[in-house]
């Protein structure tokens, strides 16, 4: 029978792992609704948020603060993390609180990655308990620090299998006054990537690109302030006028949620991909995917793909001379058996990959099999 | 500042060691005449000389591998160098080190507006690199104030930064990819030109492990296209807290600068010597830049003065036009080149919490008494990182060591107070034996175990970074296995 294992502390925290027999199911909010065999550690208890200045941008949080929390508090002093962690309850069918520590252990980044950067980009700082039991810190809470090797980067979107966060510090922003979206109609992707390109390119500060097949609508966010906003948009749009008629919405917030979310694909059945490409490399591939419906961010650069069960596009990316990845979001057990979550990797960094595991995780606890992409590796499917 | 003795068996295996390289390398690749090799004696903290056993120049990624196999093979440290710009002694060799510079690789490979990115050599210079794209009015955003001279690979191992990020991040948040030649002489390719490369972000880890982990040969960087103009404001206050707080004020305010700089009375002093910008001699000067159209511009500029206004400030001068605007920068830029007028200089790196400003600054005020150094402060105001500059004679015997001793109470004040011992330079030499102030043991051995996993044997720009006492038994080890 598993347990389930619930430390207050950081130092109750380092008592389970350094006392833990068995491989570990590590939890934040529980959201990502992917399960590891083992134990379930949980940082439930590790939750509150011990330090906000709004005058420095940063704020401290334990890693199982719930989201929402420190969404509450940001919005209370005009703030906001801006890379836009996505909420996948809905796309996967799961209930749950999702956490901090969630949202960095998958570098959690939405449709505003192409302008402000990714999860990572905001992490400044971090204290984890590596699969030993030891507690380690990383980097710190100001904006700027080279002072050694940076473990916050690696430890975000490291999946939880080099150890346990237990505790972030970040960067917010403040929340701009204005954002309006302007969509342009467009029923061809090659276009659709076309004039994302055109906007990215401009000197307008574009902070969301998206294209929506299903209705034909390339979306170009801007935010700032209201009269900045205002200029950028009558210049866009006239920018873009060569590629389709635009019309404008000022209240964009929900459009950016529903495409940050993958929300297209709620509700239907099938496997569901993320794909990250080159932008430009988009609409040759698009059509190669063999998908039931798909939905286009960062620029095209972002694809999410709904297909037939089973459907292996790693292999259809690779036919089309295609570079990139993609990950297995949501599919069955059989797909994720067969084909793994995550996107092998050169053997190089498969083997590099597999030495930091096996130096912060020597006993093999945390998330085993997770990240692993070599197909001779059982439990890999995660 | 210890540096670990030569291995006699490496010095002693030179020949044997040139014949190989000279195998693999054309002729001109291959540096070994003392007066050519005293380039390569020291980078930009030039008080640590030694020259190194050789010099190689490759000009292509397979021949790094080759070096790099071979040096493996032979059990020879190598010291991976871009422009020797570095401030913190990371590219300082040993006598038994063989230097990689890789400035003969300065190619674009592939420029690409539509996905707007950029693929270069490492060796080309950080302003070239916006050079290249000019034409397409693009740039490359991290500006280090050295990016006439410093290259992308010392960019990269230093994850530097300039003026602007601000806005725009540092190094690691505008690298995409890289072509990695690992100590053995594999070649890797991470990430590429789309966002976030597969599986752990190694590119995070490559990013700043100070030539420590691979040679980079090749990179992927993001270019932006440039905004339609910029326009600085000039504020002098008559007091460092309230320039302090006024920092604050305006991000508090969602109005987010591309630049704030921040200069104190004795750099202000300095500067108007050197360069005559016509600045107010007050004691805290800050210049704030923000971006945009002229529309744009011009309303958040009202709101930063707004704000400014509030604050009761000595001086405050709107540039009109590009002109003034350029001589509103004049000083600025010029500060560490008026500096070097005036004395020899030492300059720090430490972040703090920007909040912590007002306090820092007092503290170093009577460090500076206490030591009888003077000094002058320019900074990165938005992010806390700050650049005192420490004036010392080097010609004074136990000068430069004063100046040493005091520069480590400073940075172990940035961190007392929550910050770090570097925001930008890197540790190098420089900061290596203060890691333990930051850091604890166990916090360093995670950092160990990275280095254990890229390079096993530690022949990697080996005693930089982390105290020697606690490197020593890896280096050791690996010295035994041989
Ligand atoms: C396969 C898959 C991949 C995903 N990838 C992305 C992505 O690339 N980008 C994106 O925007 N969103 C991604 N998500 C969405 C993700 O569910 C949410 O963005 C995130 O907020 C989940 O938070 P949570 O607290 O519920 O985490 P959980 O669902 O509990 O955990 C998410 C992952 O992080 C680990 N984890 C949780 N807490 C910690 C901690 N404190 N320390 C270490 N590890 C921890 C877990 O072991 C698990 O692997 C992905 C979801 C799935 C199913
Ligand atoms: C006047 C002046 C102003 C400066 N201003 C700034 C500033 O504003 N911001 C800032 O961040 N820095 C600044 N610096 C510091 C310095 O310019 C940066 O650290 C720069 O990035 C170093 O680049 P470089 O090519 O000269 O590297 P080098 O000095 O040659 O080397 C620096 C480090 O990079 C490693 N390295 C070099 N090439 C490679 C490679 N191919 N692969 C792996 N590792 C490699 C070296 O081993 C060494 O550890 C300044 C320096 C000076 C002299």
């Amino acid at each position: 029978m598993n347990k389930m294992l619930t430390p207050q502390s950081e130092a109750e925290l380092a008592e389970c792992i350094t006392a833990a027999q068995a491989p570990l199911h590590i939890i934040g909010g529980g959201t990502r609704g992917c399960a590891v065999a083992g134990d379930a550690l949980t940082t439930q208890g590790l939750s509150g948020i011990e330090l906000y200045e709004p005058g420095s941008l940063t704020l401290v949080a334990k890693a199982g603060t719930p989201l929402a929390e420190i969404e509450t508090l940001l919005a209370s002093e005009g703030q906001r993390m801006a890379f836009e962690p996505m909420d996948m309850r809905s796309l996967l069918g799961d209930s749950g609180t999702p956490t901090i520590g969630g949202a960095f252990a998958v570098n959690s980044s939405g449709p505003r990655r192409i302008q402000g950067g990714a999860a990572r980009d905001y992490l400044l700082g971090v204290r984890f308990v590596d699969g030993s039991g030891q507690v380690i810190k990383n980097g710190g809470r100001v904006m700027k620090n080279v002072t050694g090797y940076d473990l916050v980067k690696l430890m975000a979107g490291a999946h939880g299998t080099l150890g346990v966060l237990s505790e972030v510090s970040l960067k917010v922003l403040p929340i701009p006054e204005a954002s309006v979206t302007v969509s342009l109609a467009v029923a061809d992707l090659a276009v659709a990537v076309q004039a994302m390109s055109a906007a990215l390119g401009s000197p307008f500060d574009v902070t969301g690109a998206a294209y929506d097949p299903a209705v034909g609508l390339v979306h170009i966010r801007l935010e700032g302030f209201a009269p900045s906003v205002a200029y950028r948009q009558e210049k866009l749009t006239a920018d873009l006028a060569r590629f389709g008629t635009a019309e404008t919405r000022q209240s964009s917030e929900a459009l950016w949620k529903y495409i940050g979310s993958a929300a297209a694909f709620v509700g239907r059945t099938g496997d569901v991909w993320r794909i990250s490409v080159k932008p430009s490399d988009a609409p040759r591939l698009a059509p190669q995917l063999g998908a039931e419906a798909l939905q286009f961010d960062w620029g095209g650069g972002l694809i999410w793909a709904l297909t037939p069960e089973g459907a292996d596009l790693r292999t259809r990316m690779a036919q089309a001379g295609v570079a990139g990845h993609a990950t297995l979001v949501r599919g069955s057990g059989e797909t994720l058996a067969a084909l793994g979550r995550f996107q092998p990797q050169a053997r190089p960094l498969e083997e590099i990959s597999k030495g930091l595991r096996r130096r912060f995780d020597p006993r093999g606890l945390l998330n085993p099999g997770l990240m692993d992409t070599d197909p001779m590796t059982p439990g890999r499917m995660g | 500042m210890e540096m670990p003795p030569p291995d006699p068996a490496i010095l002693a295996r030179k020949a044997h060691l040139v014949a190989r390289l000279a195998a693999v390398l054309p002729g001109d690749a291959l540096i070994q005449d003392p007066r050519e090799t005293r380039a390569y004696e020291c980078d930009g903290l030039a008080a640590y000389r030694c020259p190194p056993l050789l010099v190689v120049l490759p000009r292509s990624t397979q021949e790094v591998s080759d070096i790099l196999r071979i040096c493996h093979e032979e059990g020879v440290p190598v010291v991976p160098r871009g422009a020797g710009t570095s401030l913190a002694g990371g590219a300082l060799p040993t006598a038994d080190s063989v230097i990689l510079g890789v400035a003969r690789m300065n190619a674009v490979l592939e420029t690409d507006y539509e996905d707007r990115v950029i693929r270069v050599q490492s060796g080309r210079t950080n302003l070239s690199v916006s050079g290249a794209v000019e034409e397409a009015d693009f740039f490359y955003a991290p500006d280090p104030s050295s990016q006439l001279a410093c290259a992308i690979a010392g960019n990269i191992a230093m994850n530097s930064g300039g003026a602007h990020c601000l806005k725009y991040g540092v190094t690691t948040n505008n690298l995409l990819g890289v072509t990695l030649v690992m100590m053995d002489g594999t070649v890797v390719e991470i990430g590429g030109a789309h966002l976030d490369a597969a599986g752990l972000d190694l590119l995070g880890v490559i990013c700043g492990s100070e030539g420590q982990l691979g040679v980079v040969t090749e990179a992927t960087l993001r270019i932006l296209r440039k905004p339609e103009g910029a326009r600085p404001v000039l504020i002098g206050f008559d007091s460092n807290e309230v320039a302090g707080t006024c920092v604050s004020d305006i991000i508090k305010a969602g109005v987010l600068p591309v630049a704030i700089e921040f200069m104190d009375r004795p750099c202000i002093e300095a500067c108007e010597a050197f360069a005559k910008a016509g600045y107010p001699m007050c004691e805290a000067l800050l210049i704030i830049e923000v971006e945009g159209s002229e529309a744009e511009i011009a309303h958040q500029l009202r709101l930063i003065v707004e704000i400014a206004q509030r604050h009761n400030p000595v001086e405050l001068r709107e540039a009109s036009d590009a002109d003034e605007a350029a001589r509103i920068w004049l000083g600025r830029k010029s500060a560490f080149g008026a500096m070097g007028q005036i004395n020899d200089y030492m300059c720090l790196d430490g972040t703090i919490p920007v909040g912590s400003l007002p306090l820092v600054l007092r503290r170093i005020g009577e460090l500076s008494q206490q030591y009888g150094l003077a000094v002058a402060n320019v900074f990165h105001a938005g992010d806390g990182n700050m650049h005192p500059l420490i004036l010392f004679d080097a010609n004074k015997p136990g000068d430069l060591e004063l100046c040493e001793e005091f520069g480590a109470e400073v940075l172990k004040l940035c961190v007392d107070v929550g910050g770090c011992l570097t925001g930008e330079h890197g540790v190098g030499i420089e900061k290596r034996d203060l890691m333990l102030y930051q850091y604890s043991p166990r916090d360093l051995e995670a950092q160990l175990m990275v280095k254990d996993v890229f390079d096993p044997k530690w022949l990697l720009n080996p005693a930089k970074v982390f105290p020697l006492s606690i490197s020593e038994d890896r280096r050791r080890a690996a010295l035994a296995a041989e």
